[in-house]
């Protein structure tokens, strides 16, 4: 047992020091304490009473939108908040009672405010009126002494500059809606707008930039005491578009008073240069929050404002699209170009009739003066000829059926039937007849105003695909991002046959015969070269052409022809295509070819100016914020 | 005393009765002071609410006295027999986590079997405790000496060690090594040993920083100076003074913590408890929590001191010592003496697995004091008269 009592002793000892050693400890722990909450208790009092750290995000400014020239479309503009925080109020009730003789305060406002101020927190900020103007604003600031915690506070609004004449491509902000809340923490500050429609809805993320943040100490009271960090985040990309407003404004101005849509495109960038939907609505309405009444008014509209023809509106091509059959059998070398068809106002296929627009007939016809004159006869024989499917074939090397990829949302891809598809979809086979009616550009075929402008734009380029594009360059604090856009390729066509179309389409407006000969262009050097096109709305019975058809005048409105015309100019060297779709306008010739021809000689005069600044475009920073 | 005396024949097997008889009262009574402080502090955490925290640690309490009574009644030489058994169970469990633990908070801590979420490493606290107990109470005076006696122990505290370290649990991982630590010194190991294995350790810290998780390295480094960034991760040490020191001298009043309720204070009803309480009740409050617990520690030892065997001292002295490290580690690392580590203030902060652990101790504890008398030998263990 004699090592039993030594190790006893041992642990003794060893327990002795270890239990000095804790207590040892302990006693600097309260000497630890006396340090704290007796010497330095003062300087952590203040610290406590000062104790509230904040972050704050700070929104970036929004990129804005300038047209090809720098002039701008969408910007920002200063919009000052008149806010209460409660806490310093005191009597609130009070507070709007003496903010009422100031500024106006609608009874529905003040239950809002007051309701606000219930659910939040008593040193968070309530918005009590947005928008002030300036003579509000100085009216509060002179009284600011008696209205305790009332603070202007200034946030931004996007003013769209543009206005109605813009509206579809450049869209409008809107509020963030609950599903739309994912993801970046911006999304959540009150007031904050996203794009939800147009270019401001494409390039939300680049338009948005990224939220600058910064972490703030408020005293008890919610008064920033300092800032503790800041991060400025970065603006939005300013989008500079390839519209050029001017040609714009004056295609809205020769259409708007038709449902119509209009497009012109450079034929060899693919530069959207104006891109018009008619009629077209407000978008400084939504940025605020439309007005019901508004609203209403805007979806009860037969002509749909909300929407944008010119890319989700689909239309049979009529007999714009004859351009494609043409080449179809050129291509394939199943037509030789000077080889005759007879026409004699119809065509008889197993027991149909088909008749040609013109009741009397054309005579003999061969591709130029079938195209020149449009007759339907000789395209049905030539569609008979080449077949749907390969009509189907060209159609989408130049752009139909599908999206033409360019930068706004909701674009619609129209319909190119083959036999494969109507088999599949509609469950029965194809009827030879049907190609008959592809031949004039009617049927099932659909597309868009886009897209027949971007067509048009693949023939008078000579064959290059050209895609159209909306932004023209994107610059990031004034310097100018690369852009990763590849060359347009060649479409493989022989420019021989390329040619003979050209052709046919210039004789069109050109020639004594053409069906859009009242609509040239005889300035010098301007001359362009097109194809109408007139699609039937609804069909016409045998009854009523043994009656005699009506003509479109006499009419409903929404019973007449849609009335079609897309052209180039100039045509001896092709800078600009156009496309052009009235709603229920009658006659292609009569009522689309005008336009066109307007506006082809417009963007013509205005062409010098046009090539303007290729450099890098200096954005006037200072003037619009 | 008489009493104890006419059972001295009988000392092999006390009956219960006469064991309930022998729990220490005053033991009982310095354990659940503190804990009726906790209550009344998560009470005030949850803003004067009984729920979510002082009613759930109530009824844990309570069960854990429950546990507590029970491991004092059973039979210190079952305890000694099973020790490498418990700590073996421990260990697998331990592994276990490693294999099917889910992480909570970015760390692989907890192992669920059926309903019960068992925390295996606090489990280790304790089975490291009573293993080392046994090895020492088994190892001769003479053979202290012997490096290679050494061995084993070192081994038992540092398989578990890097395990938890693993998981990665930086505070328990400490808890272990310096409890662990402290045995040895109890069981008379030569001071300059000990020198040298700290001195190993020292050399290791660069190892050991390859192994910290991010997270881990910038509590270090915040913690040398916390004021660089007030908003980052030095947030949680600068709140923590700041409503330390504001509470002055008397604090400002039970419910009246502005830092605490403002929610400045960062898991006020765990890890930062005692911050809150010195903001309540002020440097008063703070000294009186500090005596309690010194009154505990203290007479803990003393009854680790007068038993005699010394599985039982070590046991005792071991349990006392780890109660000890958590005050110290939580209380200077709420006043920004220590790094954070996440150690909560025992027997008040909020959490079932601590509490349940720091019971089972002081369990053994009120068992080494049932059975101070109770001789046991060094290898067979049976009863010497």
């Amino acid at each position: 047992m004699q090592g039993e009592t030594g190790r006893a002793k041992l642990f003794t000892r060893r327990a002795v020091i270890l239990g000095g050693a804790q207590t040892l400890l302990l006693a600097g722990l309260a000497g630890r304490m006396y340090q704290l909450q007796v010497l330095e208790s003062d300087r952590y009092k203040t610290l406590a009473d000062d104790n509230r750290i904040n972050m704050q995000l700070l929104p970036p400014p929004r990129g804005r939108i300038f047209d090809r020239f720098g002039q701008p479309l969408a910007v920002n503009q200063l919009n000052y908040r008149l806010v209460i925080v409660p806490e310093q109020a005191g009597d609130l009730e009070r507070s709007l009672d003496g903010l009422g003789v100031l500024i106006p305060i609608e009874a529905r406002e003040r239950e809002r405010i007051l309701r606000e101020a219930q659910r939040k927190r008593k040193f968070v900020p309530i918005t009590v009126r947005e928008n002030l103007t300036w003579e509000e604003v100085s009216r509060i600031e002179v009284n600011a002494p008696d209205l305790p915690g009332t603070m202007i506070d200034v946030g931004q609004t996007r003013h769209y500059l543009a206005g109605e004449e813009a509206a579809h491509i450049i869209g409008y902000v809107g509020a963030v809606s609950e599903k739309e809340l994912e993801g970046d923490p911006v999304l959540a500050l009150p007031g904050f707008r996203i794009g939800k429609n147009g270019a401001e809805k494409i390039f939300e993320t680049a338009l948005r930039g990224k939220a600058g943040s910064r972490q703030v100490e408020v005293n008890a009271y919610g008064r920033i005491i300092r800032e503790l960090r800041r991060n400025e985040g970065q603006p939005g990309d300013d989008h500079i578009l390839t519209i050029d407003m001017g040609l714009q404004e004056y295609t809205n101005a020769r259409i708007s008073h038709e449902s119509a849509a209009a497009v012109v495109v450079d034929v060899h960038s693919g530069e959207v240069l104006a891109l018009v939907s008619s009629p077209s609505f407000n978008p400084n309405s939504f940025t605020t929050g439309i007005s019901q009444t508004e609203w209403n008014a805007l979806m009860a509209n037969p002509r749909f404002p909300l929407t944008n023809k010119a890319i989700s509106g689909q239309y049979s091509p009529g007999s714009t699209f004859k351009m494609m059959v043409a080449l179809t059998a050129l291509d394939g070398g199943i037509v030789n170009p000077s080889q005759e068809v007879f026409c004699p106002g119809h065509m008889e296929l197993g027991n149909r009739r088909f008749h040609c627009w013109k009741r009397g007939g054309h005579g003999r016809m061969n591709m130029n003066s079938g195209i020149t004159q449009s007759c339907d006869v000789y395209f049905y024989e030539v569609s008979k000829r080449v077949g749907v499917d390969a009509i189907a074939k060209m159609a989408r090397r130049f752009g139909m059926g599908e999206k033409s990829g360019i930068e706004l949302p909701s674009e619609r891809k129209g319909l190119v039937p083959t036999r494969d598809w109507k088999l599949a979809v509609h469950g029965v086979p194809w009827q030879k007849g049907e190609t008959l009616i592809i031949g004039i550009g009617q049927g099932f075929l659909l597309t868009t105003p886009l897209q027949l402008a971007v067509m048009t734009a693949r023939i008078a380029n000579g064959g290059i695909a050209v895609r159209p594009k909306l932004v023209r360059e994107t610059q990031r604090v004034g310097r100018r991002l690369p852009d990763s856009r590849e060359p347009f390729p060649s479409m493989g066509l022989s420019a021989v046959h390329l040619a003979i179309v050209q052709k046919g389409m210039s004789d069109v407006t050109n020639s004594l015969r053409g069906t859009a000969y009242r609509a040239r262009i005889e300035e010098p050097g301007m001359a362009m070269a097109g194809k109408t096109g007139s699609v039937q709305v609804k069909r016409i019975t045998k009854a009523e052409r043994e009656r005699g058809v009506r003509k479109n005048e006499d009419r409903e409105w929404k019973d007449r022809d849609h009335a079609l015309f897309v052209g180039y100019a100039p045509v001896d060297s092709p800078r600009y295509a156009v496309s052009v779709v009235v709603e229920h306008g009658g006659g292609g010739s009569k009522a689309a070819a005008p336009i066109a021809r307007d506006i082809l000689r417009e963007v013509q005069r205005r062409d010098p100016a046009r090539r303007g600044p290729e450099e890098n475009i200096h954005l006037d920073t200072a003037a619009v914020v | 005393m008489v009493a104890r005396e006419s059972l001295d024949g009988g000392r092999a097997g006390m009956s219960l009765l006469q064991r309930l008889l022998q729990i220490n009262l005053i033991l009982v009574l310095l354990i659940c002071l503190p804990a009726l402080v906790g209550f009344a502090m998560l009470y005030s955490a949850a803003g004067g609410e009984m729920e979510p925290w002082a009613a759930r640690q109530i009824i844990r309490f309570g069960f854990g006295l429950v546990i507590m009574f029970g491991v004092a009644l059973i039979d210190i030489r079952f305890w000694l027999k099973s020790a490498y058994i418990i700590y073996a169970g421990a260990f697998a469990l331990l592994v276990g986590v490693e294999l099917i633990g889910d992480a909570a908070m970015g760390a692989q801590r907890w192992v669920d079997i059926g309903p019960l979420q068992l925390q295996p490493s606090e489990i280790m606290k304790i089975a490291l405790i009573i293993a080392l107990a046994r090895y020492f109470h088994s190892v001769a005076i003479e053979d202290i000496k012997r490096i290679s006696v050494l061995i084993p122990p070192l081994v038992l505290i540092l398989a578990p060690a890097a395990l938890v370290l693993r998981q990665p649990d930086l505070g328990t991982a400490g808890l272990l090594a310096v409890s662990g630590t402290m045995m040895l010194f109890l069981a008379g190991l030569r001071l300059w040993k000990l020198g040298v294995a700290f001195a190993g350790l020292l050399g290791a810290i660069p190892v050991a920083w390859q192994f910290l998780r991010e997270y881990q390295k910038t509590r270090i480094l915040t913690f040398i100076n916390p004021e660089s960034d007030p908003l980052g991760a030095g947030y949680h040490i600068l709140q923590s003074k700041i409503a330390f020191g504001s509470g002055g001298i008397f604090g400002k009043g039970f419910l009246g913590g502005t830092q605490s309720h403002l929610n400045f204070l960062p898991e006020k009803q765990t890890d930062f408890i005692f911050t809150m309480l010195a903001e309540e009740f002020g440097l008063a409050g703070g000294i009186a929590l500090l005596l309690l617990y010194f009154a505990l520690i203290a007479y803990g030892s003393m009854i680790s001191l007068r038993c005699n065997s010394q599985f039982g001292r070590m046991l005792g002295m071991g349990i006392v010592t780890t109660f000890f490290l958590y005050v110290f580690i939580n209380m200077a690392m709420v006043m920004g003496l220590v790094p954070i580590v996440g150690v909560p203030l025992p027997l008040i902060s909020y959490g079932g697995s601590a509490m349940l652990t720091l019971l089972f101790g002081f369990g053994l504890v009120l068992n080494i004091y049932i059975h101070r008398d109770v001789q046991i030998g060094r290898r067979q263990h049976h009863v010497r008269a």
